[in-house]
C-alpha cells in the first residue's frame, strides 16, 4: 500500500508538472509593455512554487513507502518534534513568501500607483449587459456629458452610453463597438459600467480591471504589437456574460489617425 | 468544572421523536448534521455534473432540468457553490464531526447548551429547505454566483432568477448564519468550560483545537454576513441603496442612488475569507489526528500546530481584500492585503512540514482513514501552492476570475476539505455506528477519488493561465476560449468517472452501518478519549464516569510503555506532555 501511494502521488505530481514545464497551455502571446514584468514574475513564482510542490509531494510519497509498517520495521521514533527545525523552516518560508511578494509589488506599483502620462490616448470604456462601448473624446480632447436619462442600449452607439448631443464637447465624441488603439502609445482608460459589474479583460495585453457602476476608474497601459486581440468579460454579469465579447485593434499611429478621422467624418 | 458537568447531564429520552428527531444528544445531532451534509453534497455534486455535461454538450436536454439555457447554467453554478460552501463544507466537518466528537474528546457528557444545539441543527435544516425551494419558484434559482455581487444580485430585472429565487437565496444564507452563530457559541463554551479533569488546553487533541478555532472564526464572520445579507434584502425589497448606485438596466433607470457595490464585496469577503478556513481547519485537525495515529508516532510539533492554526485564524481576518484586487479598490490597500496574504502561507507551510515530520521514522499503517489523511496533505500542498500566485495583485491581472482561481479553491477548500471529511468518516464511523467500514472498497474509492480530483482540478490551472474565464455557460463566442475546449473535455470525463466512484463510498457507508463487522471500542488503537468509552458511546458518553486525563493526545511509541500507544486517561504513562 505504501508503494501504491508512492507511485500514484509521484505520477500525479510529475504529470501535473509536465504540463507546466511543457507550456502546452500557456499565457497568451503578450502585446503590451507590462508583459515582460508580469510574465517574469509569473515564471519566477512558478519556478519557486514548483520546487516546493515537487519537494513536498515527492517526499510525501517517499515517506509513505519508506516508513510503512512491516514485521521487520523498527518501532516508530518517539519524538514530539524539533524546535530548531521549526524555526529554520518558518524563517525560510517567511523569506520566500514575503520576498516574492515584495518583488511582485514593485511591478504592481509601477502599473497602478501612477496616472497615465500627458501624451496618452484617451479612451472611455463603458460596459453594459452585454456589450462594450468605446468613446474617443475627439479633437477637443474633452468627453462630452452623458446622462442616464438618455441611455438607450437597444439603439447602440452614442445613445447606448447616453451621450448628451447638445453638449458642445460631445459634438466630436466618437462612440464605437470596436476598440482601436495606436501601437506603442500609452492608453489612458476610463472604465465605467451602467448596470452591473463587468470586467474588462484583454489577455494579450495583460490587462484586467472591473468596471463598476458608480465608479469611473482610470487605468493605463501601452500596447506594443500591432494585431487584433480579444476582449472577454471576466466578471459574472448575467445570462449573456459568456458572449460579452469585443475586439481591440492595435494599429500604427497613422492607421489610427485615419480610422478616427473616418469616424469623425461619418458623424458629420 | 465538575459541578457544571453534573448540571448539564440529562437522562436519555426513550420516545422516537425525542431520541432521533428533536434530540438534545450532541451525538444524534452530529449524525443529523452529517446526513444533512451528505444529502447536500449529492445535490451539489449532481449540479456540478450537469454543468460539466452542459459545457461539452450544450444542446443536450438533461434530466430534471430540461434544456440548459445560459441562465440555467448560471443558476446551477450559483446553487452548486452556495450548497457546497454552506451545507457541506461548513456543515459536515464542524456541525457533524465536531458536534459528535468535541464533547467526547474533552471528556464532557454533552455540549454546554443542548437545546441551543438542537435549535442550531433544525435552523440549518430550515435554511437548506429554503435554498432548495429557490429551484422551484418562478424564475428559478438566482444566477449571480455564490458570491452574489450587487448590483446583479440586488436588482430583480438584472436577469432571470433574480426575483423570488434570489430572495430565497439570501434568506437561506441569513438563516444559516443564525444557526452557525448558535453553533459557534456552543462549541466555544463547551471547549472552555466542560473539559474533564486534567484536559488542559495543551492536552486537547488537534481536532478539538481546530473545531474551537473554527468556532471563533464562525462567531466573528457569520455575524457580518448576516448583516450584509439583511442590507441586500433591503436593497432588493425596500428601496434602500446600500450597494446600488444610480444604474440603468435595459434602458430603465432603477430607483437607487449613492450605494457602493464594493461595500458588499468588503462585507462578503470579510466573511468569505475566514469561511475558507472554517472549511479547511477541521480537515487539518482530522488529518493531524489520523496521521499521528496511523504513523504510530506523536504529532510532530504539537505546539507549533496549535500556534499555526491560531495564526491562520488570526491572519484569516486580515486578508479579505485579496479577493478584490481587480475590483476598483485602492491599489495601495492591495499592497497591504497581498503582504498579509503571503504571511498566511507561513503557518500553512509549518503545518505541512509537521505532517511530513510526523511520517518521518514512523511505522505507518495504511487503513483507509490514513490514505485519506495522506491525500489531504497532498491536496493541501497542491491547492495551497497556487495561493502565492493569486496573492500577488500583479499576477491577478491575468489570473483573477479565470479557472486558475477555480482550480485553486476547489483543491484547497473543496476537495482537501472533503478528503478531511472522508478521512473522518472512515475513522469515526466505527465509533458512531459500532461497525467497521469495508477496507477494500475504501481503498478503491480512495485511489479513484485521488486521481480523479487531480484530473478534474489540475487542468483548471492550465486553463486559467491561458486566460480561460470562469462562469461562462458556453465557450462558443470567444475564439481563444474555443481552443481550450480539449481541457474541458478531459475535465468532464474525469468528473463523470470521479462522481460515479462516489457510489462506492455511499454503498460502503450504508452497507457498513447496517451489515459491517462489529467494531471494538478502539479499533485503530488510538489514544484520545472517544476510544476509551463504549462503541457506540452511551447517552452521557462515558456511562456515568467522568474521565480524568493524564497525558497528551498523541502518545504513541512511548519507550518502556506496555503497548505502542498510551491512552490519554492512562495514569501509568508518566509523560506529562
Amino acid at each position: 500500500m505504501g508503494l501504491a501511494l508512492l507511485v500514484v502521488i509521484w505520477l500525479i505530481t510529475l504529470a501535473s508538472t509536465y504540463f507546466f514545464v511543457a507550456k502546452t497551455w500557456w499565457l497568451p502571446a503578450g502585446a503590451s509593455a507590462a508583459t515582460g514584468f508580469i510574465d517574469g514574475q509569473f515564471t519566477l513564482t512558478l519556478v519557486l512554487m514548483g520546487i516546493v510542490f515537487l519537494a513536498a509531494q515527492l517526499s510525501l510519497g517517499y515517506l509513505a513507502w519508506r516508513y510503512r509498517e512491516e514485521p521487520s520495521a523498527p518501532p516508530a521514533k518517539y519524538s514530539h518534534g524539533n524546535v530548531k527545525l521549526e524555526v529554520v523552516w518558518t524563517v525560510l518560508t517567511t523569506i520566500l513568501f514575503v520576498g516574492l511578494n515584495l518583488m511582485g509589488s514593485r511591478v504592481w506599483a509601477s502599473q497602478r500607483f501612477d496616472q497615465a502620462g500627458p501624451g496618452a490616448v484617451q479612451v472611455e470604456v463603458t460596459g453594459m449587459q452585454f456589450a462594450w462601448y468605446f468613446r474617443y473624446p475627439g479633437p477637443d480632447g474633452k468627453y462630452g456629458a452623458t446622462s442616464v436619462k438618455l441611455m438607450d442600449p437597444s439603439a447602440g452607439g452614442e445613445a447606448a452610453v447616453g451621450l448628451n448631443t447638445s453638449d458642445p464637447a460631445a459634438k466630436d465624441d466618437v462612440v464605437t463597438g470596436t476598440m482601436f488603439l495606436p501601437v506603442d502609445r500609452e492608453v489612458d482608460l476610463s472604465l465605467r459600467a451602467v448596470d452591473v459589474i463587468h470586467s474588462f479583460f484583454i489577455p494579450n495585453l495583460r490587462f484586467k480591471q472591473d468596471a463598476v457602476p458608480g465608479l469611473n476608474i482610470h487605468m493605463h497601459f501601452t500596447p506594443t504589437a500591432i494585431g487584433e486581440y480579444e476582449i472577454a468579460c471576466a466578471e459574472l454579469c448575467g445570462l449573456g456574460h459568456y458572449k460579452m465579447h469585443g475586439m481591440v485593434h492595435v494599429v500604427s499611429q497613422g492607421d489610427f489617425d485615419k480610422w478616427l478621422a473616418a469616424r469623425e467624418a461619418e458623424k458629420q | 468544572m465538575a459541578t457544571s458537568v453534573t448540571a448539564h447531564a440529562h437522562a436519555g429520552p426513550q420516545g422516537f421523536i425525542r431520541k432521533y428527531i428533536f434530540s438534545l444528544d450532541h451525538k444524534v445531532i452530529g449524525i443529523q448534521y452529517f446526513f444533512l451534509a451528505l444529502t447536500a453534497v449529492w445535490v451539489g455534486m449532481f449540479l456540478s455534473l450537469l454543468m460539466r455535461i452542459h459545457l461539452l454538450w450544450p444542446g443536450v436536454t438533461l434530466p430534471l432540468v430540461g434544456d440548459i439555457k445560459p441562465e440555467t447554467y448560471l443558476s446551477l453554478l450559483t446553487m452548486h457553490g452556495t450548497i457546497m460552501v454552506f451545507f457541506v463544507l461548513t456543515t459536515a466537518p464542524q456541525g457533524g464531526f465536531g458536534n459528535y466528537f468535541l464533547p467526547i474528546q474533552i471528556g464532557a457528557p454533552d455540549m454546554a447548551f443542548p437545546v441551543l444545539n438542537m435549535l442550531s441543527f433544525w435552523t440549518t435544516f430550515v435554511a437548506f429547505v429554503v435554498i432548495i425551494a429557490a429551484f422551484f419558484v418562478s424564475g428559478g434559482a438566482p444566477l449571480h454566483g455564490w458570491t452574489g455581487y450587487p448590483p446583479l444580485s440586488a436588482l430583480q430585472s438584472a436577469g432571470p432568477g433574480e426575483g423570488l429565487g434570489a430572495d430565497l437565496w439570501i434568506t437561506s444564507i441569513a438563516i444559516f448564519c443564525l444557526a452557525s452563530l448558535m453553533g459557534a457559541l456552543n462549541f466555544l463554551t463547551t471547549t472552555l468550560d466542560m473539559r474533564a479533569k486534567g484536559m488542559t488546553m495543551m492536552r486537547m487533541p488537534l481536532t478539538v483545537w481546530s473545531w474551537f478555532i473554527t468556532a471563533i472564526l464562525g462567531l466573528l464572520a457569520f455575524g457580518v454576513l448576516l448583516s450584509a445579507g439583511i442590507l441586500l434584502l433591503m436593497d432588493r425589497n425596500m428601496g434602500t441603496s446600500f450597494y446600488v448606485p444610480l444604474v440603468v438596466v435595459n434602458g430603465q433607470i432603477m430607483g437607487h442612488k449613492g450605494g457602493s457595490p464594493l461595500l458588499w464585496q468588503h462585507l462578503f469577503w470579510f466573511f468569505g475569507h475566514p469561511e475558507v478556513y472554517i472549511a479547511i481547519l477541521p480537515g487539518m485537525g482530522v488529518a493531524s489526528q489520523i496521521l499521528s495515529t496511523f504513523s504510530r508516532k506523536p504529532i510532530f510539533g504539537y505546539k507549533a500546530m496549535v500556534y499555526a492554526m491560531l495564526a491562520i485564524g488570526f491572519f484569516g481576518f486580515m486578508v479579505w481584500g485579496h479577493h478584490m484586487f481587480m475590483s476598483g479598490m485602492s491599489p495601495y490597500s492591495a499592497f497591504a492585503f497581498s503582504l498579509l496574504t503571503m504571511c498566511i502561507g507561513v503557518p500553512s507551510a509549518i503545518k505541512t512540514f509537521n505532517w511530513l515530520g510526523t511520517m518521518y521514522k514512523a511505522r505507518i499503517r495504511f487503513q483507509t482513514p490514513m490514505l485519506y489523511a495522506i491525500g489531504f496533505v497532498s491536496l493541501f500542498v497542491s491547492g495551497g501552492l497556487s495561493g502565492p500566485f493569486l496573492a500577488q495583485p500583479v499576477l491577478d491581472i491575468q489570473l483573477h476570475d479565470t479557472y486558475f482561481v477555480v482550480g485553486h479553491f476547489h483543491l484547497i477548500m473543496g476537495v482537501a476539505a472533503i478528503f478531511g471529511m472522508f478521512a473522518a468518516t472512515y475513522y469515526w464511523v466505527p465509533k458512531m455506528f459500532g461497525r467497521m467500514m469495508n477496507e477494500t472498497w475504501g481503498r478503491i474509492h480512495f485511489f479513484i477519488t485521488l486521481a480523479g480530483t487531480y484530473a478534474i482540478f489540475m487542468p483548471m490551472h492550465y486553463l486559467g493561465i491561458a486566460g480561460g474565464t470562469r462562469r461562462y455557460s458556453q465557450y462558443t463566442e470567444v475564439a481563444y476560449l474555443q481552443k481550450l475546449m480539449p481541457l474541458h473535455q478531459f475535465m468532464t470525463y474525469a468528473a463523470i468517472i470521479t462522481i460515479a466512484a462516489q457510489f462506492i463510498f455511499v454503498i460502503n457507508l450504508f452497507w457498513s452501518i447496517f451489515r459491517g463487522p462489529k467494531a471494538s471500542d478502539n479499533p485503530w488503537e488510538s489514544t484520545t478519549l472517544e476510544w476509551t468509552t463504549a462503541t457506540p458511546p452511551p447517552h452521557d458518553n462515558f456511562g456515568g464516569v467522568t474521565p480524568v486525563v493524564h497525558n497528551g493526545p498523541y502518545e504513541y511509541a512511548v519507550p518502556g510503555a506496555a503497548r505502542d500507544f498510551v491512552m490519554q486517561t492512562d495514569p501509568a504513562a508518566g509523560t506529562t506532555h
